[in-house]
């Protein structure tokens, strides 16, 4: 009955981008480059991902928005051993391909999350399960959003069948100013977060400024007890940064004794190196600007704003920095930070040319956040800001592939792109519209039409309500 | 808005010409649960509905208002929640919607804290509700006090019907107010109510005062319209074996005019609840096992409840605004076409937030439909209102035209271009 008390601390994540991946890459690559793994591993946890077998599947007489805009009326999707082979109006069938006739239906690219605590606050919400924010201290980059991560989390499998969520990225919560790494999985059930984890997908930092962290910290009588001490404690932490990266960026370069291992500090180097994408809870206009200064001063850049319900009055900011803003449709009111919040926020941002998308950080709003796009673009139309339902989608999978730094693999229906797609069974921007089949991979994960193609948990198998529609 | 029924009423002979207005040319929804109805005429007249279909005549000297192309609906009703009662749900000297440190329980009446001046019932009413059923949480107790009916009105009479209905907690929110078990919240249950007999047999022998009493004497006061069945006692469980358990309160309590909020797990034991003939506010949305007394939530809950003969209401319980509730009632319509699921007919769907809500508080008689001599809470949509796409372009709230403006679009207004021009933003409204 208070759905607004819990988005007080559960959500909040930063992403902050650098320009180059490295993470769940399995693929060993050589540590020659400046700063990467010559010194100590950088991919301890490594991906062991593997698509699920798929047949090459080819989906006629759709209406087709590919993620980065474009439109397609009476389309066909090509895609064949997991991936994208062709989109386009008429589209012969190969060879032994299986044809799904969509007349009256639609596809898109999966949808992807940048911001969600599935799996490190998972359902049952108990606090036996209370494992997003690791609130014992302001500054915990050493913490890793995975060593949370359970992937059992029923959350994962409504977000794949209701949301059509493809893919995700995991984040500590926003107690702490660094709250720690997080992860982006693939959105496949498995036994190990390892098998979840999105291969060569770039860490994130999340960061949160506002009333969190001085909240959670200035009621134990700890600093920071206000906005200016959150700036205060995020300085300081820079300047080590800063100083460790020296230290072992000249003992990679040169050898010598190695310097002593700070597992806090590895992150902080990622980020100083490019390595890592800043991803920052920030709500207020106010902090965002002080933010992106403080990122300047130290070289770094953030990546992405989150839960940014004021992004709209600095969008110019926001766009000369290249900065996104990650936001709910009409979350609002629930916090003091939260109170300017309204629901035409990502329409004036991308009025303005800033990168903007949309996020749940909710296990509920996941399932829904085409939806939410949806009333996204009509309280812009309704100011005058018209976005076509195209260039929408771009909020739900190519401007978060962006932000992750998988653009490259994912987020739109481009040829030789991840298979990542959904069937839906009408216009996914009308209320009235479910994911009827979603492949991850090109491997068909859900149908809404066969009751084996949907997921159950370990921990659903054997209780009231094991495999009924959700 | 009371004293304008009855000043109203005592004027039936004065001329009402002025006050007749009739929305022409729009599908109107009655919200009863029946379908929309394209190219329909609503009449309002002195704050009621007098007529709502198609074929209805417009009266000599009626103000029209030409909705074609456009909806007319009721507006809906939004419960159970903490509309008027908050400003900034996280600014705690703001929020009006607990208790923790109160002696008090039962007796708590939130009708003496709606601010109809709040932001938020603003940006709600421009939403397109209209109504609310308003209760506390339970902080210190089992009991969350009296919840009231409001309306979101631009004026200084928000409360439709004060002291509406008791809130009490029965599930694992009770088995934590009450010391940390179901059985201990029982025992509250049990002891409050014998206590409130206690207090009228004997109002001046009843303790109540005293540092250490267990229920005050205000709480054991509160309590007896509930007894009698006078006041109904909204009843917030999730599981299937604590509905079960609710429902067997009447065996003890004969009078009690039980209604059950949240039932996540209704839909396991939806013939009992209906054989019980007790209403539920039921969650939309909720399909997670968020706690082990919700494992087997599905969105197909209020359907399955609805097919069994239950009358049900969604609740509130998202967080971008209660104008939301369309959007979930159009949930329910959207599950239809999934093998399995129960989904809602249009009509049945929109009834689930507008005559549901109100039928199941009992206020029906009242408001939440376009049906003749419903107070004319009208909302005009640009589009089919459970449709993502649609918005109010204007609400009536006992037949007053409302401001449409709110907080969030005088915002929205300031920075459509982010900018600053010759003068600061703070200049610019």
């Amino acid at each position: 009955m208070s759905a607004a008390v819990l988005a007080l601390l559960a959500g909040c994540a930063a992403d902050g981008g650098g320009e180059r991946p490295k993470s769940a890459s399995s693929k060993g690559e050589k540590a020659s480059a400046l700063g990467r793994d010559k010194g100590y591993a950088h991919d301890p946890f490594p991906s062991t991902y593997h698509a699920y077998p798929g047949v090459p599947t080819l989906v006629t007489n759709v209406t087709v928005y590919d993620g980065e805009g474009g439109r397609i009326e009476g389309g066909s999707v090509l895609f064949a051993d997991g991936k994208i082979v062709a989109v386009g109006q008429t589209l012969e069938a190969p060879a032994g391909a299986t044809v799904i006739d969509g007349t009256g239906k639609w596809v898109t690219p999966g949808i992807i999350d940048i911001h969600s605590h599935l799996g490190d606050y998972p359902s049952p919400g108990v606090e036996a399960n209370s494992d997003g924010n690791e609130a014992t201290d302001p500054v915990t980059a050493d913490v890793w959003a995975e060593h949370s991560v359970w992937p059992q989390d029923p959350g994962f499998g409504r977000a794949l069948a209701n949301g059509g969520v493809t893919t995700l990225q995991i984040l500590p919560g926003s107690a702490n100013l660094f709250g720690g790494r997080s992860v982006v999985l693939k959105n496949v059930y498995a036994r190990t977060m390892q098998a979840m984890k999105f291969p060569g997908a770039p860490y994130g930092l999340k960061m949160a400024c506002g009333e969190n962290p001085k909240r959670v910290y200035g009621s134990k009588g700890r600093k920071p007890a206000t906005r200016m001490g959150n700036v205060a404690v995020d300085r300081a932490t820079w300047a080590r940064a800063a100083s460790y990266k020296r230290k072992w960026d000249k003992y990679e370069d040169e050898g010598g004794d190695p310097p002593e291992r700070d597992i806090a500090m590895d992150t902080l180097r990622g980020v100083l190196s490019g390595e890592i994408r800043v991803q920052n809870h920030c709500y207020r206009a106010d902090e965002m600007a002080i933010v992106m200064d403080m990122a300047k001063e130290f070289g770094y850049k953030v990546t992405a704003f989150h839960h940014a319900v004021e992004a709209y009055k600095i969008a110019d900011l926001l766009k000369q920095n290249d900065t996104c803003a990650a936001v709910w449709a009409d979350w609002y009111g629930f916090k003091m930070e939260s109170y300017d919040g309204i629901s035409a926020n990502l329409a004036l941002l991308e009025k303005a040319g800033a990168c903007a998308m949309i996020h749940s950080d909710d296990a509920n709003g996941i399932q829904r956040l085409n939806q939410e796009v949806a009333k996204a673009l009509a309280s812009g139309r309704r100011a005058g800001v018209d976005v076509s339902d195209a260039a929408a989608w771009r909020w739900l999978s190519y401007n978060p592939a962006r932000a992750l730094g998988i653009a490259d693999r994912t987020g739109s229906l481009k040829p030789g792109k991840m298979a990542d797609v959904v069937l839906w069974n009408g216009n996914p921007l009308s209320v009235y519209s479910r994911p009827e089949k979603v492949w991850v991979d090109g491997a068909m994960l859900y149908d809404a039409l066969d009751p084996r193609r949907r997921p159950v948990s370990d921990f659903e198998l054997g209780q009231p309500g094991e495999g009924d529609v959700k | 808005m009371k004293a304008l029924m009855l000043l109203s009423a005592a004027l039936v002979a004065a001329p009402v010409a002025a006050q007749t207005i009739a929305i022409t040319g729009g599908t109107v929804a009655i919200g009863d649960g029946s379908a929309p109805i394209p190219g329909g005429t609503v009449v309002i007249r002195d704050g009621r509905v007098v007529a709502a279909g198609r074929g209805v005549a417009v009266p000599a000297g009626a103000e029209t208002v030409d909705a074609t192309g456009k909806w007319v609906t009721p507006g809906i009703v939004a419960g159970i929640g903490s509309l008027g009662l908050v400003d900034v749900g996280g600014v705690q000297e703001s929020n009006d919607s607990g208790a923790r440190n109160s002696p008090f329980s039962a007796a708590l009446d939130v009708a003496t804290a709606i601010n109809p001046n709040s932001v938020i019932i603003g940006n709600e009413r421009a939403g397109g509700v209209t109504r609310a059923i308003v209760s506390a949480d339970a902080r210190g107790s089992i009991f969350a006090g009296q919840g009231a009916i409001i309306d979101l009105g631009d004026d200084a009479d928000p409360v439709t019907r004060p002291r509406a209905f008791q809130f009490v907690e029965l599930g694992e929110t009770g088995a934590d107010r009450a010391g940390g078990s179901r059985p201990a919240a029982y025992a509250m249950l049990f002891d409050a109510f014998a206590q409130a007999e206690d207090f009228r047999r004997d109002p001046k022998g009843f303790d109540g005062r005293s540092r250490d009493a267990l229920l005050k004497r205000a709480d054991a006061e509160a309590l007896l319209p509930v007894l009698d069945g006078r006041m109904p006692l909204v009843v917030h469980v999730e599981r299937a074996s604590d509905i079960r358990q609710v429902l067997t309160l009447p065996k003890r309590f004969p009078r009690l005019k039980l209604i059950l909020a949240g039932a996540a797990e209704g839909w396991m034991v939806a013939p009992e609840i209906a054989a019980a003939r007790v209403p539920v506010m039921a969650s939309a949305i909720a399909d997670l096992p968020a706690s082990f007394e919700q494992l087997a939530a599905t969105e197909s809950n209020v359907g399955r409840l609805q097919r069994a003969g239950v009358t049900v209401g969604v609740l509130f319980d998202g967080s971008g605004g209660e104008h939301g509730l369309a959007q979930f009632a159009g949930n329910l319509v959207a599950i239809g076409k999934i093998p399995g699921a129960a989904g809602l007919s249009w009509g049945q769907a929109f009834a689930t937030i507008t005559s549901g809500p109100a039928r199941v508080m009992g206020v029906d008689g009242e408001i939440g439909s376009l049906t003749a001599g419903r107070r004319a809470d009208v909302v005009l949509w640009d589009g089919d209102p459970l449709e993502l796409s649609s918005l109010p372009v204007a609400v009536w709230i006992d037949g007053k035209p409302q401001p449409t403006r709110s907080r969030q679009n005088r915002l929205r207004d300031r920075y459509l271009t982010p900018d600053e021009g010759a003068l600061p933003k703070a200049y610019s409204r």
